[in-house]
């Protein structure tokens, strides 16, 4: 998994509560084999109109926004059906950081999960956020994880919460994974022991 | 040392590290593959340039999509020929053992896994794929887990677990003629309900247990699923080793009987603590089935359908007469005597060459009812070679059932076998929710004898009538 450190990039604003993980990636994407490659399905009812050509006034179909890799918006995102092809698409989208008063709890996790930071601000703090992002590239949010904070275009800071582990595995690019490789010395050991124990255990091998 | 139950014992063997917050780091011994719950696994691997720890602790088989019928055609449906497409690819490039489609040994992976021998007691066995508990009729630890899970033990050869808690179900007592572990873990599940067994794992244990062969105690720990367990387990005997002997994969001469010494030492403690504990006597049980949408509504064959008049609990009523509705069905009905339109013999839980016998003695020498469609589809190709060395293939194809090749078919109907809406099915799979067979399609869940039964009268009957 990438690191997450700073991010200084474009936000883009999606002023709505309840944005459900069918907005975010809906059902008949799912039948793919993959997580990647997703991205061009991101918020498909939102950025394409019926005849598949973009929708020229959704917010990531716009310049700057269409580079964002902040996404800010309203209560309760995430919400409805755990796939985790939602921070998939999102990732794959471009997309490193959500910002939003409240989140779903299968959502917040999954973002945790693929290297995408969701930070919990009020909702004024994000209303402020969203009109900073109406400046475009000319108003980059900053995120800086390792000071926690979110550091606006006319440079103040705004302070956030973040779980000390899930801070740490975010900072050293670790999923669970990475987590559990760390403690390689200590697979190695029982994969050893278990060798002298019980030597008569096959291995699958076909010819 | 306390007593400890076969969970623990397990358990303790697989513990690498318990980490502070209480989660183990659990060390897994055999990972099994699909083609639907794998491809994101292996691309998140290649993504992170990592290895498959250990290709030759993992087997993949294809099962879910794959059609049951002339298989020297191409896949027909784009999505599915597209996963078993990915599936081949991955096994090549991660070195993984593979049973490809036109091999004989290709078949359900909860079938292949001890038919091959690759499945043993004492294991961990992990699967993306809920019932994985089947594997635990071998005395091993076997459970579904999650495509993310699923990416984490093919680069660790481990799982982040935190124990669950022992339940232990005791049928004491000899099954009736005609009584089959179907009827039995029906029964269970039954009386339990399908959060009996939530946060627990459950071991089967009594005279009647022991009493069962192999398949019949796959049956059991395939459903300990319905009921809401984490896994099932039997403790390992003879019948076990005797099993698994000579399998493919299984340990060889010396290493057996090392194996054996070491597998004998599993079973629970006496005075071993369980969380929970249950039991049911086997004179008890008569051949059973579903008649709702849940697992958990059964119904002796001689009964009548409940009347949701009769439940006090008001969601219970209305959830009652929704299935009801459902499965088109009237409150106080005889259950026997129900017209069914298509009967399916196979699935994990039911189509090891055990239960092809026990439909094709009730089959035997009978028809197929006018109207009504009847499949056998074997779990594995070597099941299916063996019926046809036994002639069942003949009795059944003489009795006007389809003989099909070996897959998860109508279980879920991923492939081309659906029920189409309002068709009622008499079903030896695992679940009947709503639109699990098809869209529509009404679901009972019953024993291979009763399936056949009800194909040769077309309607649901008591399979002791004909034999
Ligand atoms: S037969 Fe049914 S329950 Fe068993 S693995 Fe296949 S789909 Fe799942």
């Amino acid at each position: 998994m990438e690191k997450f450190t700073t991010l200084s990039a474009v936000a883009a604003a999606l002023p709505e509560d309840n944005i459900d993980t069918d907005k975010i990636i809906p059902a008949r994407f799912l039948k793919t084999t993959q997580r990647t490659g997703l991205g061009k399905y991101a918020f498909d009812s939102m950025r394409y109109r019926p005849d598949g050509s973009e929708n020229p006034d959704f917010i990531l179909n716009k310049a700057p926004w269409r580079n964002a890799e902040i996404l800010v918006t309203y209560d309760n995102l995430g919400c409805g059906s755990s796939r985790e092809h939602a921070p998939w698409a999102l990732l794959d989208f471009g997309i490193r950081c959500v910002i939003a008063p409240s989140f779903a709890d299968i959502f917040f996790n999954n973002c945790f999960k693929n290297g995408i930071l969701p930070i919990k601000l009020p909702r004024e703090v994000c209303d402020q956020l969203m009109s900073d992002s109406t400046m475009g590239s000319n108003a980059r949010l900053t995120i800086d994880l390792p000071r926690q904070v979110v550091i606006r275009p006319d440079g103040e800071e705004v302070p956030f919460e973040i779980d000390p582990f899930r801070k740490h595995m975010l900072l050293e690019g670790l999923d669970d994974i990475g987590q559990t490789l760390q403690h390689e010395t200590e697979i190695k050991s029982f994969e050893h022991k278990v060798a002298g124990e019980r030597p008569w255990m096959p291995t699958i091998t076909l010819d | 040392m306390a007593p400890r139950t076969l969970f623990d014992k397990i358990w303790d063997h697989h513990v690498v590290e318990t980490l502070p917050d209480g989660t183990s780091i659990l060390y897994i011994d055999r990972h099994l593959l699909h083609e639907v719950t794998s491809p994101q696994a292996f691309e998140g691997l290649r993504l992170a340039g990592r290895k498959l720890r250990h290709p030759e602790m993992t087997m993949a088989v294809v099962d879910h999509n794959v059609p049951t019928s002339d298989r020297t055609k191409p896949i027909e449906e784009p999505e599915s020929r597209n996963q078993i497409e990915t599936l081949e690819r991955n096994v090549k490039e991660f070195g993984v053992p593979y049973f490809p489609l036109l091999s004989a040994s290709q078949g359900i992976v909860h079938v292949v896994g001890p038919e091959q021998g690759i499945s043993l007691p004492g294991m961990t066995i992990v699967c993306g794929d809920s019932h994985t508990s089947t594997h635990g009729a071998m005395g091993s630890l076997a459970f579904g887990i999650g495509t993310s899970e699923v990416e984490h033990v093919m680069a660790t050869q481990t799982i982040l677990q935190r124990p669950a808690k022992n339940m232990r179900v005791t049928v004491e007592g000899e099954l009736a003629p005609g009584v089959s572990a179907k009827d039995v873990m029906l029964a269970i599940i039954g009386h339990i309900g399908t959060a009996g067994g939530t946060g627990h794992v459950i071991e089967f244990a009594g005279s009647a247990i022991r009493g069962l062969d192999m398949a019949g105690r796959m049956t059991i720990c395939n459903m300990s699923i319905e009921a809401g367990a984490r896994a099932g387990l039997v403790a390992p005997d003879d019948t076990t080793f005797d099993y698994v002997r000579n399998r493919p994969f299984a340990p060889k001469g010396e290493d057996f009987e090392n194996a054996v010494t070491f597998w004998r030492t599993l079973a629970t403690d006496d005075g071993a603590h369980f969380d929970k504990e249950v039991s049911l006597r086997a004179e008890d049980i008569a051949p059973s089935l579903t008649w709702g949408t849940s697992p958990e509504t059964v119904l002796p064959i001689t009964g009548t359908v409940p009347d949701p008049a009769q439940e006090p609990d008001e969601s219970k009523r209305v959830q009652m007469q929704r299935m009801l509705d459902y499965m088109g069905l009237e409150a106080g009905q005889k259950i026997a005597g129900t017209p069914v339109d298509v009967v399916f013999i196979g699935s994990c839980t039911n189509s090891r060459i055990e239960d092809l016998r026990a439909a094709a003695q009730v089959a035997a020498g009978r028809k197929v009812a006018d109207g009504v469609r009847a499949m056998i589809v074997p779990g594995s190709g070597l099941v299916k070679m063996q019926a046809e060395e036994e002639g069942l293939d003949q009795i059944f194809l003489d009795a006007g059932f389809e003989w099909r090749e070996a897959g998860c078919s109508m279980c879920l109907g991923m492939n081309p076998d659906k029920l189409t809406p309002g068709q009622r099915c008499a079903s030896t799979s695992n679940r009947n929710f709503e639109g699990r067979q098809g869209p529509g399609g009404r679901t009972h869940l019953l024993s291979p004898a009763m399936a056949a039964a009800a194909a040769v009268t077309g309607c649901l009957t008591d399979s002791r009538e004909l034999v």
